[in-house]
């Protein structure tokens, strides 16, 4: 098994016109997910890798039953997009775009409510459950069908993990990029109570970042209802304060937001932490000896 | 983005909340002749985006346009060193001369926005002109919160909450309503991140205004702000950081180390730093090159480092995904091309298109150090800055 995407997955691609939308389009139809249909506004009755492409996502999903959906719109556009596909009924979005106004995800949260829908991200890499689907842009073949859940703020940060991870031969169950902004469709406690569901993730591994205090939320989470081996690494203890590292959520910000903090809550909760980043896969192998 | 005080009164001030009379001046006579417009004392305030001016003496009073002309000279050209600021302090090009009021109390008000709520929350406490993280962690029962309902807007009831919370008088709770309201306007339409007043002080005369305010914007929301954009001082920005920011070097955050990083990722970047720090050495830069399609990023992350005097050694690691391992190879043999490289430099390349990048690099004869894994390329830049090889 896995989390939130498999074989069962139809997936629409919210701008696969554009230039990053049909090159992943292409690379996740290769790596063996359903896409069902494509959605750019006036591109409608056209083709993109073969994949019909529709002018608003309500058609989309009557014609083709899609139920998942990516979204690679510029950040302008890119909350409405949200919106129009929770509109639609689509269950699981994930949204890649990075550096959309804060104003408008404020918005888009306050349509969300009460709908049916999940998001993921915004400001992520998206999402892949090996061997049997990738909603996401990360490269499919360092990864490996296996039992560890891996879930992360971090894009490039999760592609060093996995490496390490297949290179001990260690291979996942699903591969969760929660995204890099300060507001979040999905939080770290989301995930974790889906790993803790899953009959066949068995160990987790967690890559928190400075900024906020979703690892802390996260460590109470761990305490209280997961029973599974958690291993973590929390980026950016050697981080200034006051300084927004990249990722837009990613500051510490007075006495917020610390590395050394969330990972005393981690490891107080029981999670054991990975010394060093490069070190992250063979903390898990000793974990799951 | 940040703005000075004196940008951010004038917002203020047009968005219907009151501030001190005053003006903006770049040299003493300017100074002179605003404070000679104002009557009685005047403040003289250095315009820097850090905090701790007042102690870091930055603001001076002046009794009379003389006095304030002399303050100003003192100010003006000189920097700033304040607990917020770096070493070498922050330059102050103008300052802000302003009348001195008569403070009967000092609140505090700001709106931020509340990530695990996902909504604007507006702060209000009695407890103004001091550190407001200082006052959460002592006395939160002063901390009064109200959350915004994007859809609904602004209502005046949660003025009045806060008004009457903070113990206002009942003259004064309608302007302060109207304040908080006007305020809110602001911080909405401006895609503000943070609105910040402290103190806002009630006056000898019973009015209610803003004594030191503090605007941050959304850097995603500029695209839509011409206005605010152009608010921007580059003066105030760290020269390495302003170099790289116009060769299109976006994620670049100077630091105090002898590494220069080139990473894809912002969190990929935070862990170089981490295990650089982990090794033994310190990182001299964070920069996340993001998503490469073309070697010129990378020429000119090269560039940014051999300008940078305390550069000993330059870490290239990334994790091909959306970037890929080859362009980067390319980029480096350009820069090696381009640019006179008196220092190691160790690459890591892994990921998309690895192989072709490693063979790229490997038949160019330039002169770098391979690294094997993540930590292997921290370990040999950490030896390569101290001088030896690993």
């Amino acid at each position: 098994m896995s989390i939130l995407i498999d074989e069962k997955t139809r997936l629409l691609v919210q701008g696969i016109t554009g230039g990053e939308g049909s090159f992943h389009t292409q690379r996740c139809i290769e790596y063996g997910t359903k896409v069902v249909a494509g959605m750019t506004p006036g591109k409608g009755g056209t083709q993109v890798s073969g994949v019909p492409v529709f002018n608003t996502v309500e058609s989309a999903v009557k014609e083709t039953g899609a139920n998942a959906s990516i979204i690679f719109v510029p950040p302008a556009g890119a909350a409405d997009s949200i919106m129009e596909a929770a509109d639609a009924g689509i269950a699981l979005v994930v949204c890649i775009t990075e550096g959309i106004p804060v104003m408008d995800m404020v918005n888009a949260y306050s349509f969300l409510k009460g709908k049916p829908v999940r998001l993921i991200g915004p400001n992520c890499p998206g999402l892949i459950s090996p061997g049997k689907c990738k909603v996401g842009i990360m490269a499919g073949e360092i990864h490996k069908q296996g039992n560890v859940g891996v879930v992360s703020r971090s894009g490039t940060l999760t592609y060093e993990t996995v490496a390490q991870l297949t290179g001990f031969g260690i291979g996942q169950s699903t591969c969760v990029g929660i995204g890099g902004d300060p507001l979040l469709g999905t939080n770290f406690v989301d995930i974790l109570k889906l790993f803790q569901e899953d009959k066949d993730t068995h160990a987790i591994v967690l890559i928190g970042e400075i900024g906020g205090t979703m690892e802390q939320e996260a460590a109470q989470f761990i305490k209280e209802r997961v029973s599974k081996p958690v291993v973590s690494f929390i980026a950016g203890a050697s981080a200034p304060p006051g300084r927004r590292m990249g990722h837009a959520g990613a500051i510490i910000s007075g006495n917020t937001g610390k590395a050394q903090d969330k990972m005393a809550a981690l490891s107080a909760a029981g999670a054991i932490i990975a010394p060093n980043p490069a070190e992250i896969g063979i903390t898990v192998k000793k974990a799951l000896k | 983005m940040k703005i000075h005080e004196y940008q951010a009164k004038a917002l203020l001030s047009q968005y219907g909340v009151p501030v001190p009379a005053g003006d903006v001046a770049s040299t003493p006579a300017e100074a002179k002749k605003i404070a000679a417009g104002l009557e009685g004392k005047v403040a003289v305030k250095a315009q820097v985006y850090a905090g701790g001016r007042g102690k870091a003496g930055g603001i001076k009073l002046a009794a009379d346009a003389a006095e304030a002309e002399k303050s100003a000279a003192g100010i003006i050209g000189a920097r700033l060193i304040t607990h917020q600021t770096s070493a070498k302090g922050a330059p102050v090009g103008k300052v802000l001369v302003e009348k001195v009021m008569e403070v009967r109390r000092e609140l505090y008000l700001s709106i931020v926005i509340d990530n695990a709520r996902k909504m604007p929350v507006m702060i209000a406490s009695e407890a103004g002109g001091m550190d407001i993280e200082e006052v959460t962690r002592t006395s939160p029962e002063k901390i009064l919160k109200v959350h915004i309902d994007p859809a609904a807007g602004w209502q005046d009831f949660e003025g009045r909450k806060l008004a009457y919370g903070m113990n206002l008088s009942t003259a004064q709770v309608k302007p302060a309503v109207k304040l908080m309201a006007n305020l809110y306007r602001l911080f909405r339409e401006k895609d503000c991140s943070l609105a910040e007043i402290n103190p806002l002080v009630i006056t000898a005369d019973d009015k209610i205004m803003a004594l030191d305010a503090k605007l941050n914007f959304d850097d995603s929301a500029l695209f839509r702000h011409d206005d605010i954009r152009q608010l921007h001082d580059p003066a105030q920005d760290d020269p390495f950081e302003a170099r790289a920011s116009e060769m299109g070097i976006k994620n670049y955050i100077k630091l105090n180390g002898n590494i220069g990083c080139m990473v894809n990722g912002a969190g990929l970047a935070m862990a170089v730093l981490d295990l650089i720090n982990f090794c033994g050495g310190n990182a001299a830069n964070f920069l996340d090159i993001g998503t490469v399609n073309n070697t010129n990023a990378v020429v000119s992350a090269f560039k940014v480092f051999t300008a940078d005097p305390d550069v000993k050694a330059i870490l290239v690691n990334i994790f091909g995904g959306m970037a890929r391992a080859d362009t980067i190879a390319r980029g480096i043999i350009e820069a090696y091309q381009q640019i006179d490289i008196k220092v190691p430099v160790v690459v890591r390349l892994a990921g998309t298109n690895v192989t072709e990048g490693k063979r790229l690099l490997a038949e160019s004869r330039i002169n770098y150090i391979e690294a094997a894994d993540f930590l292997d390329a921290a370990r040999k830049a950490v030896a390569a800055a101290k001088g030896g090889r690993d």
